[in-house]
Parts: C-alpha cells; sequence; structure tokens
C-alpha cells in the first residue's frame, strides 16, 4: 500500500515513529495524527526528572521528527469511537475520519487516586503528560512543607528523587515490602531503598494510605490504612497507568483496561481473536504476544517498545503482515533515580531466582540476571549500562541460568529469590 | 532545535559531553542530562555532538518547517 489514508489514533511517541516510518516505508498518501492533548509529539522522560527539578522547561520536549512528517494533525481532538464496518475514526469534536488503514496509538494515563473527591483537591497531582509536569512543578514552586508519594514503582521513586533534589521534605508510601519491587524484585528493590533512605526519603514500605483528607479544598494529610496520618501540602499519585481502550467500546475489539489486544503483526484483534486487517496498534497500548517470553501477552509502558512497534506496524501495514513477521523487539528500558542509572533487558515477570552475576551493590556498580526454570529471562544493570547489551543473547536464546559462577568478579553470584510478586494463577 | 536522546542506547562514552559541553552533561557516573532544545545558533556544537556518538543515540531536527494545523 502507498497511496489512500492512513490515520493515527494518539499524537505521542507511537504515534510519531508509526508515522515517519510510513513515510520512511514509501507512504505517499494521506497521513492524519489525532491526539487529545493540544501538544505536537512530546518527549515524556524528562517530565518526572528535569522538568521537576526545573533544569528543562516543561514544553521544550517536543520530539525531532514533527517537521518533515507532511501530515495533518488534529490536535485536542480525543478519538471517541471506532466505526470499523465503515472504515472510520470518530472523533469528540464530531469529525468522522474515513482511513484505509488505522493505526491506534492512544497510550495510557496515570491512575487517578480512587476517592474522586480527594482526587480533585488542591495539591494532588498525577504525572503523565507536559501540563501534568507543568502543574506539578508549579505546585513545587510554592515550597510545600511536605510531599507525599503514593506508590514506590518507577515514577514515584524518580518523582521522589526529583524533589528531593529540590530540597523539599519528601515521604513515600506503598503496600509492597520495597520500591519498584512489582519490576525488579525485593533484592534489587531493597539496594534501592536503601539509596532512598541515604537521600533522606521518609520511606514507609508495607503502608498503605486509605485516605486521603483536606481542608479549605487543599490537601492535608493521608490516613493510613493501619492507623496515623501523613501531614502533606502536596501529593503526588504514582499508582501507574491504564490504558486508554475506552473509546473502543462497542467496536468488537479486543479491549480493557490493561490494553488493546493485537497480533505480532500489531493488527488489532477482535474479541474473537480474528485479527482486523485495516486495525493495528503500538506501543503502550497494545497488548502482544511476546515470542521471547512463549507468546504471552505483554503491554509494555516502554520507549523503545514505542519507538520500535510502531515501526513494525507501519512495515505490517505497507506490506502486509507476512512480510513483517512476528513482533519480537527485545524488551528494555531505563530509569535514573537517586544518582543510580537503571537499566533492563528482557521481562522480570515471573523470575524465581536472581543472581548478581558482575560488579557489586556495595560499590553501586553490578549486574543481575534474572532466571526462570533454569533459563535467562532478564538482565538489569545498575550505574553498569554497558555491560547490559551483552546479555540480550542469552536473553533471547533462554541461556542456561544460573551462568557460571567462580568468576573472579562476582561476589555474589549465587542465585537467591528474586522477591518478585506471585504471578496471578 | 529539537534533540532527543534513546537513552536505551546511550552506554555513557560521554562524546556528546566534549563536543557541546553547555548542552550534554553526565551526573554521576551514568546518567546523561541534556537540553532537548537548544538553541540554533548551537547547531554546530549539536552537529558535532551527534557524530562523536559511538552508540548513534542521538537525533535532531533543525528548523520545524511544519506547525499544527
Amino acid at each position: 500500500m502507498r497511496d489512500g489514508t492512513i490515520v493515527v489514533a494518539g499524537a505521542s511517541l507511537a504515534a510519531l515513529r508509526g508515522a515517519e516510518a510510513l513515510r520512511a516505508g514509501g507512504f505517499a498518501g494521506r497521513l492524519v495524527l489525532v491526539g487529545d492533548e493540544p501538544h505536537l509529539p512530546y518527549d515524556r522522560p524528562p517530565l518526572s526528572k528535569h522538568v521537576l527539578t526545573g533544569e528543562i522547561a516543561p514544553g521544550a520536549t517536543t520530539l525531532p521528527g514533527v517537521g518533515a512528517l507532511r501530515a495533518e494533525w488534529r490536535l485536542g481532538a480525543p478519538a471517541a469511537g471506532l466505526d470499523r464496518a465503515g472504515r472510520a475514526l470518530l472523533l469528540a469534536g464530531g469529525e468522522r475520519l474515513p482511513f484505509d488503514r488505522l493505526l491506534i496509538a492512544t497510550g495510557a494515563r496515570a491512575r487517578p487516586w480512587p476517592e474522586a473527591g480527594a482526587a480533585a483537591l488542591a495539591g494532588v497531582h498525577t504525572l503523565r503528560g507536559r501540563d501534568d509536569a507543568a502543574a506539578l512543578a508549579a505546585g513545587l514552586a510554592a515550597r510545600p512543607g511536605r510531599v507525599l508519594i503514593l506508590g514506590a514503582g518507577f515514577i514515584g521513586c524518580e518523582v521522589a528523587s526529583s524533589i528531593r533534589a529540590l530540597g523539599l521534605p519528601v515521604t513515600v508510601v506503598d503496600p509492597a515490602p520495597s520500591p519498584l519491587t512489582a519490576a525488579l524484585g525485593q533484592v534489587i528493590g531493597g539496594f534501592v531503598a536503601g539509596r532512598m533512605e541515604a537521600a533522606g526519603i521518609d520511606l514507609r514500605m508495607g503502608a498503605e494510605v486509605a485516605h486521603l483528607e483536606g481542608g479549605d479544598g487543599r490537601v492535608r494529610r493521608a490516613r493510613l490504612a493501619g492507623g496515623g496520618t501523613i501531614a502533606a501540602d502536596l501529593v503526588v499519585v504514582a499508582l501507574g497507568a491504564v490504558r486508554n481502550t475506552e473509546w473502543l467500546a462497542g467496536s468488537g475489539l479486543d479491549a480493557d483496561e490493561g490494553g488493546l489486544s493485537c497480533d505480532g503483526a500489531c493488527r488489532a484483534l477482535d474479541a474473537a481473536g480474528r485479527p482486523d486487517d485495516a486495525v493495528f496498534a503500538a506501543g503502550d497500548v497494545a497488548r502482544f504476544p511476546h515470542p521471547v517470553y512463549d507468546n504471552r501477552p505483554v503491554a509494555l509502558e516502554h520507549w523503545g517498545n514505542a519507538v520500535a512497534q510502531a515501526a513494525h506496524a507501519a512495515r505490517a501495514m505497507l506490506e502486509g503482515p507476512e512480510a513483517a513477521g512476528p513482533y519480537a523487539e527485545m524488551p528494555a528500558f531505563w530509569s535514573s533515580q537517586f544518582g543510580l542509572n537503571i537499566k533492563s533487558l528482557g521481562l522480570t515477570e515471573g523470575a524465581d531466582a536472581v543472581a548478581i552475576v558482575q560488579g557489586d551493590p556495595r560499590s553501586a556498580r553490578f549486574l543481575a540476571v534474572y532466571g526462570r526454570e533454569g533459563r535467562t529471562i532478564a538482565a538489569v544493570a545498575v550505574n553498569a549500562g554497558r555491560w547490559l547489551p551483552a546479555y540480550a543473547g542469552a536473553i533471547r536464546e533462554g541461556a542456561p541460568f544460573p551462568p557460571i559462577t567462580g568468576g573472579a568478579d562476582q561476589p555474589h553470584p549465587d542465585p537467591v529469590p528474586p522477591g518478585l510478586p506471585a504471578q496471578a494463577a | 532545535m529539537r534533540v532527543v536522546v534513546d537513552l536505551n542506547r546511550c552506554q555513557a562514552y560521554a562524546q556528546c559531553c566534549y563536543a557541546a559541553p553547555e548542552r550534554f552533561v553526565l551526573r554521576g557516573d551514568e546518567i546523561l542530562v541534556y537540553d532537548p532544545a537548544p538553541p540554533e545558533a548551537e547547531r554546530a556544537a549539536i552537529d558535532r555532538a551527534v557524530l562523536a556518538c559511538p552508540v548513534r543515540a542521538i537525533r535532531v531536527e533543525h528548523e520545524p518547517r511544519e506547525r499544527a494545523a
């Protein structure tokens, strides 16, 4: 396919890189990008880091690639419905956009605090978009007496690091036993906890906030499920993300808050599991079978996945699903916090052991390999990014785990339980 | 000017920090901080940084030609 109309639902990283890949692949037809935010595609990773510390302006991260795209933009116009039989995307403003192919890249949004009234109190923030970051930065500029962060996942920890760097008192509360438990397990999470406490974070693991309470329309304190309160003038709710799929209700596609199901060629699947040859998905919203992990359906909130999967979808749209083959990009992400550069390859989910195979946590420079049933499934580097790419092959092949022990640079090579959450049955 | 660095790819070789020290810095051992919107006047330095990166992680776009409709 070289002509016709391709509509992209979404205007963030996956949407932009998908659109670029369509042009690079020779698509010369009409290209329309539809975004719920009023902004051109921008980069999100700095929003939880240097935007909060004031080093980068919230509006400065517009992505390269926008200028040369030869696209039409519908910004501030959320996708509101999909007419699959009529091959048209419906926008909230009433516009009907007919397409020959549709790329769905509507991403995800921050999970809000569950008490709607409390979530609307002044001083309660979530962080996903540029406007969220600007609002949070403005709240921080008022020098709140204490900042409370709900959730010790990557966003919660990065935000804690940035706000602590401003010299503000920060409390982090999470029911999990350690920070980053869901992604990295308690072994690495426990190491990060030590860094957080050394930086002066009041870290309350194993604790849960039951209610946020306000006064005069402003948040004042959090009430803990186990009793007691934490006074706070500013609260950041960092409880993960919800995929933006509600607008697909009634389309017949298999979509829920965990994502839109698609096949290895990024074609959206209907409720019966049949691919729609005209509708594709990429980025945070796409739940796809990963061939490295027994084709388990996964939806990855990773920058690199948005780029690679969008390019894969573009190829499948232009050349057909057989030419594209199954999408098999190695999952990878990074996080920087508390002076640590954390980089990961593969998926740790389901790991039954972890071994620190290079370096030493005491030097804050090490690499851990995760295993499952005797096979290598993931690797995580802490301040050791150059060591990480070497492990991609072992993960892809499911090389025997643990790797050799007794090497000169292995203070703690023996595998231990990783302390990851139990998998759902 | 618009700049983005693929930080999966970046391995902190710091060549960009030498090429354009006003716009790229390393924090700690290997956390790269960069200006995503440097002034057009620094085009030559930014282009040197792009060329110097051994893992080809830096992407730049000069003078956007298109605006939102």
